[in-house]
């Protein structure tokens, strides 16, 4: 089912959507101060051979790189190229096995966070490291140690830092009531409240909306243009070129380039990255669905989470033989509407009908029974039990598949055999790299976890396909494997709704788009109608872009309800 | 009900109380810290135990108290290597504790069941003492309870307005956090057990010290894990467990009351009603799941296991 010449097809996945004329757009007008800045000076941080090994995976190997003052330079790679561990090795968080680091030209051991936060090393986490249910104010003061003795002076330090860097922030707000890109600010803010030399931002703008990502590469340019050193931890190549000066690309744990993004194509980082000798464009068509599959009306749902989002006034149709993706900032709604699409949370009646069926007040293996598939997004724990072997797994969702016109469960027993051939049957067609079907699902890497249980969901023919992130934390080559079988899927005549934060990934696989933002669906676009400016928009709860672009498009939404 | 009634009862909620208000605060600032503790009422029968001994064998109060709490230490110690270095689940590795520490202190204390020792004396204050109503409740106790009144002072402003009670805080909270910004995960959680352990030791020897006082085996009859249940009930919050060791503490000595007044209610039933009364509010409480969510520490329970 999937193409043997996924290799080919690696790179063309990154280069789909940045070589689109809309998105140059807004990336190549804030070039041009992307020049080198000269440094007679030491580095401010030098790397010096740094290894690091894990049972049975070299995360770092032989790693050099120096960053000057004032220089803003990315590290590029792909999910588990070891970037990660690199920044863990210079925030102290992970010891290196090898090597050593210089700090403005002397060698230095840092022993911990704290340490390198006295150094002057600062980190803004991928996955925020803020405590919810205290204040901003108590969070910074948390991090500075005992020089934050006066909570009060420090608010106000707060007040006048975020200010200078155009980042607005309340200090006295208690942390669970601010939006993403504002708790993002906060892990800023408690980095300059110190003496900074060095920030690392760790896939900063996977969270956030097109606009927001602006906002923050404006406070970094300025950082920068201080004397600040910044080290851009990211996979995406369009962000790297329009704000570092430099960049170091990693593969497989090892230095595989290094590059003047400015001076360079896409292309040939996305080759560093992912070393692949002839990417090629890759575009699928797009198609109009038929008559809608699934059809939500007027959702509204309160979360009985205080920390949830609720659903307010919903309406989503998806018709067979299309690809509806939702976009969306984290935590705006998307895991309360899977909740209750997949049947985890029942809805109102009526508020969902599935194939002219009421499913709204179902659980979820009714739906399932009704051709109802759902990848949800954690692979380990609710797309699969880790410890128990693919087969099982296979079994968890397949039990009422026919393989070779038997069910695999019958007169209430299991049939081992043919859930066996069920598992090799996956396995095989969706190139999953596994020791074979008794193998543990936890032993899988994310990808190949990823690729067999969207496998085991399209096996079984789904009238309707729900997934949550379907390529979040994957390779490349997985990814275009996945994307590939979805859009087959789709031309079989299925509906499938993607919900996913990768906006470039949604641009790629869907025919019609749209956003989520705090509980409310924005209007969904045709997809060649959009620009990634429009989506942005809807992202950030403004959805009047799509009303104007799609007023048709919308309206024939409307009379499908 | 006239004036000396009042005084007295108050007098005795106070002091009924006490040994609660101090083994909550304890496991108060434990579960801040996002352990769970269920080995309160195991640590407070060998504090319980082993200080009546001591002050038995020496004839110093001072003495008797003061190993009481080691002894609470020593065994807040146990539950704390099991949970921390070994990682094991704490709901399973406190009820072990309790079963263990109610099973030693029986047969330690096997041959001391029913011996006097000379309790501790309130202590008289001019003018303060003679104040109406309140005048014995709050001063004209022995130097436990005022000290249990500091205690509950102490961990108010510690939690509130400290650092260290803000680095708690946010342990309970998230400790992977935490530990990225480089506060000590293990060593908060540790000194918040062992704060756990001592104060269920102190609580433990004021009943056999100053309470009773007496040793008798089991003597601390579920206050270990009544104040579980208060330090839910306070929501995490100190001055609620202060009120809620209180009220335990009148509805315990209500039947006294009754009888006092001359009405006839059986005093076996009366003897549950504390019981009854915090199982009713603990039900109430976690009804809503939703408020809960915002007060507990949200990594309470869960075992934290730093990345190397």
């Amino acid at each position: 089912m999937i193409d043997k010449k996924v290799s080919d097809q690696l790179a063309s996945f990154l280069l789909c959507s940045w070589d689109d004329p809309k998105r140059q757009r807004i990336w190549t007008d804030t070039r041009e101060d992307a020049s080198v800045p000269t440094h007679p000076q030491p580095p401010r941080l030098s790397l010096r051979g740094i290894t690091k090994q894990y049972p049975g995976c070299l995360a770092n190997d032989d790693i050099h790189i120096d960053i000057a003052p004032a220089e803003i330079h990315a590290i590029l790679g792909e999910n588990g190229a070891g970037k990660s561990t690199l920044m863990k090795v210079i925030y102290g968080l992970v010891k290196p096995d090898r090597g050593e680091l210089l700090w403005d030209g002397l060698p230095l051991d840092v022993k911990d966070p704290a340490h390198a936060r006295k150094m002057g090393i600062g980190m803004v986490f991928q996955h925020f490291s803020l405590f919810d249910t205290l204040t901003v104010t108590e969070n910074i003061a948390l991090a500075l140690g005992d020089d934050a003795k006066d909570l009060d002076e420090l608010a106000e330090k707060i007040r006048t830092v975020s200010e200078k860097y155009g980042m607005a922030i309340q200090p006295d707000r208690e942390v669970h009531t601010l939006s993403v890109g504002e708790r993002q600010r906060v892990e800023i803010v408690r980095c300059l409240v110190q003496n900074i030399k060095l920030l690392i931002l760790d896939e900063p703008t996977s969270v956030l909306t097109p606009q927001e990502v602006d906002t923050l590469f404006v406070t970094l340019r300025q950082l920068a243009s201080e004397g600040c050193s910044i080290m851009f931890i990211s996979h995406k190549l369009h962000e790297v070129k329009a704000l570092c000066h430099k960049a170091t690309v990693l593969r497989a744990g090892r230095v595989s380039g290094s590059c003047i993004p400015a001076e360079q194509d896409t292309t040939s980082m996305a080759k560093m990255m992912v070393g692949d000798d002839t990417p090629v464009s890759t575009t699928y068509p797009k198609t109009l669905g038929s008559k809608p599959t699934l059809q939500v009306s007027k959702l509204d749902l309160p979360s009985d989470d205080p920390f949830g989002v609720h659903l307010k006034n919903l309406n989503l149709t998806v018709n067979a033989g299309e690809i509806v993706g939702i976009a969306g900032v984290a935590g705006n709604g998307q895991e309360e509407l899977l909740a209750s699409l997949s049947g985890e949370h029942l809805s109102p009646a009526g508020s969902i009908v599935f194939n002219s069926v009421d499913v709204a007040r179902l659980t979820p293996e009714k739906r399932r029974e009704q051709g109802l598939a759902f990848v949800p997004e954690e692979r380990l724990g609710r797309g699969a039990v880790p410890e128990m072997s693919l087969t099982e797994n296979a079994l968890l969702t397949g039990f009422l598949t026919k393989v070779g016109g038997k069910r695999l469960v019958q007169k209430g027993l299991v049939c081992w055999k043919k859930t066996e051939e069920f598992a090799d049957q996956i396995i095989r067609d969706y190139k999953v790299k596994t020791a074979g079907r008794h193998a543990q699902a936890d032993s899988l890497s994310g990808g190949n976890l990823q690729k067999f249980i969207i496998g085991r969901e399209i096996m079984q023919n789904p009238k309707l396909l729900i997934a949550a992130h379907p390529t979040w934390g994957v390779d490349i080559g997985a990814a275009t494997a996945i994307h590939k079988a979805l859009i087959e899927l789709r031309d079989q005549g299925a509906a499938i709704l993607v919900v996913s934060e990768d906006i470039d990934e949604l641009f790629l696989i869907s025919d019609r788009i749209g956003a989520i933002c705090d509980g409310q669906l924005s209007p969904l676009t045709p997809t060649p109608q959009s620009s990634i400016e429009a989506l942005g928009r809807m992202m950030a709860g403004d959805f009047s872009a799509a009303d104007e672009s799609t007023g048709a498009a919308a309206a024939t939404e409307g009379s499908t309800l | 009900m006239d004036i000396d009634l009042i005084t007295n009862v108050l007098y005795a909620m106070v002091r009924t109380g006490t040994p609660l208000l101090i083994v909550a605060l304890g496991e108060l600032i434990c579960e801040k810290s996002g352990v769970l503790n269920l080995g309160q009422e195991g640590m407070m029968l060998m504090g319980a135990v082993v200080g009546f001994i001591v002050t038995l064998t020496t004839g110093s109060l001072a003495l008797g108290f003061f190993v009481a709490i080691l002894a609470g230490i020593l065994m807040s110690l146990i539950f704390g290597f099991i949970t921390m270095e070994l990682s094991a689940n704490q709901v399973a590795t406190g009820l072990a504790l309790t079963i263990f520490g109610t099973g030693l202190s029986a047969f330690i204390g096997a041959g001391y069941v029913g011996k006097p020792v000379e309790g501790l004396d309130p202590i008289y204050i001019p003018v303060l003492t003679d104040l109406p109503i309140i005048g014995r409740m709050l001063f004209g106790q022995d130097l436990i309870v005022y000290l249990s009144f500091a205690l509950f002072g102490g961990v108010y402003w510690f939690i509130n307005h400290s650092r260290p009670g803000l680095i708690l805080k946010a342990v309970g909270e998230n400790p992977h956090s935490a530990n990225a910004i480089g506060l000590p995960v293990f060593k908060t959680r540790y000194l918040a057990i062992v704060f756990g352990g001592a104060m269920a030791g102190l609580a433990g020897g004021y009943l056999s010290l100053a309470y009773t006082p007496l040793w008798v085996e089991n003597m601390s009859a579920g206050r270990g894990w009544i104040a579980l249940a208060l330090v839910v009930f306070a929501s995490w919050k100190a001055e609620r467990v202060l009120l809620g060791a209180w009220l335990f503490g009148l509805a315990s000595i209500l039947h006294l009351v009754f009888q006092g007044l001359g009405f006839s209610v059986s005093p076996n039933l009366l003897a549950i009603l504390p019981y009854l009364a915090t199982i009713l509010v603990l039900v109430v409480l976690s009804s809503n799941q939703s408020r809960n969510r915002l007060v507990a520490p949200v990594s309470l329970g869960k075992p934290f296991y730093a990345k190397s």
